[in-house]
């Protein structure tokens, strides 16, 4: 057996971590399964009458339209994080590489409230984006952007654009450029290179990406609670309503673990979606 | 040449989406800063009068003081911790092999993909359950697992770029494991280490859902004051709240980006 210095003083503490980590899903997935009893803080004895309220109309929607609302989110990104992560590997300027560096992850840093802050001034019945269109005259009246699906949703990409942005960088940094040239002395041009070679080389980056940005999204907050302004609820909202307005904390519990599991079964569907095309990559 | 005409097209339009994407990124920026700056309590756009009068309101407000004191209290500990238990970990998950690796892994790489409103509410429940008091410790340790996974990723990259040759050139120097770790591989790590603190703890300083379920008035961090001001109030101090963040934040990655590479840290440099 070879030596292995600090094993032991190096594992514990993160032990201790994960230790905390998973007493805190316990308490919940325990709050779960217990009755409320309104009026007090001590939930009452075993039940599993809070799942079968989720069943509800009212909840299972909310539900679908978290995943909604997740979904658009996560391929909205994509879609606009794609030519971003391209650019940051590729660019030949060191200057511009770091600037589109700083410029994608700073919002990662911001925090929920001052980027969710930040979209209200821009989408406003007196913001910005209206204040724009009113004084070009191609509107008579302001636009109804705040507590509309669409103004969540473009807040939540910008949330989450930062995080795809590095999962794609990530990968097409690891895509072997010898595999571009040989499909260029071939005879394909760059359109095609990209498609055939590019793309589905980078295809683990993808499926990071679109996995990573569902969870975000759906962790997400703020940006629903306060531009969706109660028009637009999703599961986090409902949550926090039921925590801290009703108390009903055994009920916000069974809300939670249901969607933990909601989204661990999204994110196995994704990565068993993307396994054949991930084959194509490299190993 | 058409075939060289075609490609500088696709160049063109390549720079123009990306530039329409970076304009979509900045865009809440400048509107805030354009707001911040606005003379009038309510927003306008362009401002009719400019004025640094919100900025003198944002710095004075006593809450968002208290919420920078808690925020700093709380950081100051939960980044130093990450840190510690982040690269002691990404040390033995890189050079050893032992029982529950992968499972201890998972485990606390999970809250990434765990929503923070369901971290948040086990804490506080977990807190409630042990009888411990809300104080620092329960934000502190809620924060620690939320941003261990950050610390965790950079430093074990900056250990996989590490040239193992070295350690092992000052082992055969005589130098015992201890002395290596110390003169050797800390210094080495340096970059992913200041980078994993630093991400630690702007997470931490910025982190929302989660502290909103585990403060309470006493311990609230700055991103639950500010949380709680724009609900009630609409006037531009937050907007210049925003804009102080936003210059900050920037500042710190630029600053990261030139002096500790945060490309690497990041794994997205080109390979090849």
């Amino acid at each position: 057996m070879t030596p292995r210095p600090f094993l032991r003083a190096f594992v514990s503490p993160a032990v201790l971590c994960a230790a905390a980590l998973l007493a805190a899903l316990a308490a919940v997935l325990q709050y779960s399964l217990r009755a409320f009893v309104p009026g007090a803080l001590e939930p009452g004895g075993f039940t599993l009458a809070n799942f079968a309220a989720l069943a509800k109309p009212l909840y299972a929607r909310v539900f679908l339209d978290t995943v909604w609302i997740c979904f658009i989110t996560a391929l909205v990104a994509l879609v606009l994080g794609y030519p971003l992560a391209y650019a940051l590997v590729r660019a030949r300027s060191a200057a511009v590489k770091a600037a589109i560096l700083v410029i994608a992850v700073t919002p990662l840093f911001l925090g929920e409230v001052v980027r969710t802050y930040s979209w209200i001034v821009v989408l406003g019945n007196n913001g910005f984006v209206n204040a724009m269109l009113l004084k070009l005259g191609l509107i008579a009246q302001p636009l109804q952007l705040m507590f509309t699906r669409f103004g969540v949703v473009t807040a939540l990409v910008h949330v989450t654009l930062p995080v795809m942005v590095i999962m794609l960088a990530a990968a097409l940094a690891h895509v072997d450029r010898d595999c571009e040239r040989a499909a260029a002395s071939l005879g394909a041009g760059p359109i095609r290179t990209f498609l055939t070679v590019t793309l589905p080389l980078s295809m683990p980056g993808v499926v990071a990406g679109v996995t990573t940005a569902f969870a975000w999204t759906f962790s997400a907050f703020a940006t629903p609670q306060l531009i969706g302004g109660g028009q637009v609820n999703m599961v986090s909202n409902l949550v926090y309503q039921l925590g801290f307005a009703s108390f009903n904390f055994p009920f916000a519990a069974s809300l939670s673990v249901a969607g933990l599991a909601l989204t661990f079964a999204v994110l196995a569907l994704l990565r068993a979606a993307a396994r054949p095309l991930e084959k194509i990559g490299p190993h | 040449m058409p075939r060289f005409s075609s490609q500088r097209l696709l160049r063109l339009f390549g720079a123009l989406v990306v530039t329409a994407v970076l304009g979509f990124l900045l865009l809440p920026a400048i509107v805030v800063a354009l707001a911040a700056f606005n003379g009038r309590a309510i927003l306008s756009f362009p401002p009719e009068t400019w004025s640094l009068r919100w900025f003198a309101k944002a710095l004075a407000y006593e809450d968002f003081r208290a919420g920078v004191r808690n925020g700093a209290i709380v950081t100051a500990w939960a980044s130093v911790i990450a840190l510690a238990v982040g690269a002691a970990f990404a040390f033995v998950l890189d050079r050893y092999e032992f029982r529950f690796k992968r499972m201890l892994e998972t485990l606390l790489l999970s809250p990434l993909v765990i929503a923070h409103f369901t971290v948040g509410l086990g804490f506080l429940i977990l807190a409630a359950q042990l009888g411990v008091a809300r104080g620092y410790a329960v934000v502190v340790a809620c924060h620690v697992v939320l941003v261990l996974p950050f610390v965790l990723r950079s430093v074990y990259v900056s250990l996989r770029n590490l040239d193992r040759r070295l350690e092992l050139a000052a082992a055969s120097l005589g130098a015992p494991p201890a002395r290596v770790l110390a003169t050797v591989t800390l210094p080495l790590l340096l970059p992913g280490l200041v980078s994993g603190w630093l991400f630690a703890a702007m997470l931490s300083f910025n982190e929302f859902t989660a502290s909103l379920f585990v403060t309470v008035q006493r311990t609230q961090t700055l991103p639950v004051v500010t949380y709680n001001y724009v609900r009630e109030y609409a006037d531009p101090s937050m907007a210049a709240t925003s804009v102080i963040y936003i210059v900050a934040t920037a500042a710190l990655l630029t600053f990261a980006t030139i002096f500790f590479g945060l490309g690497k840290v990041l794994n997205v440099e080109q390979a090849r």
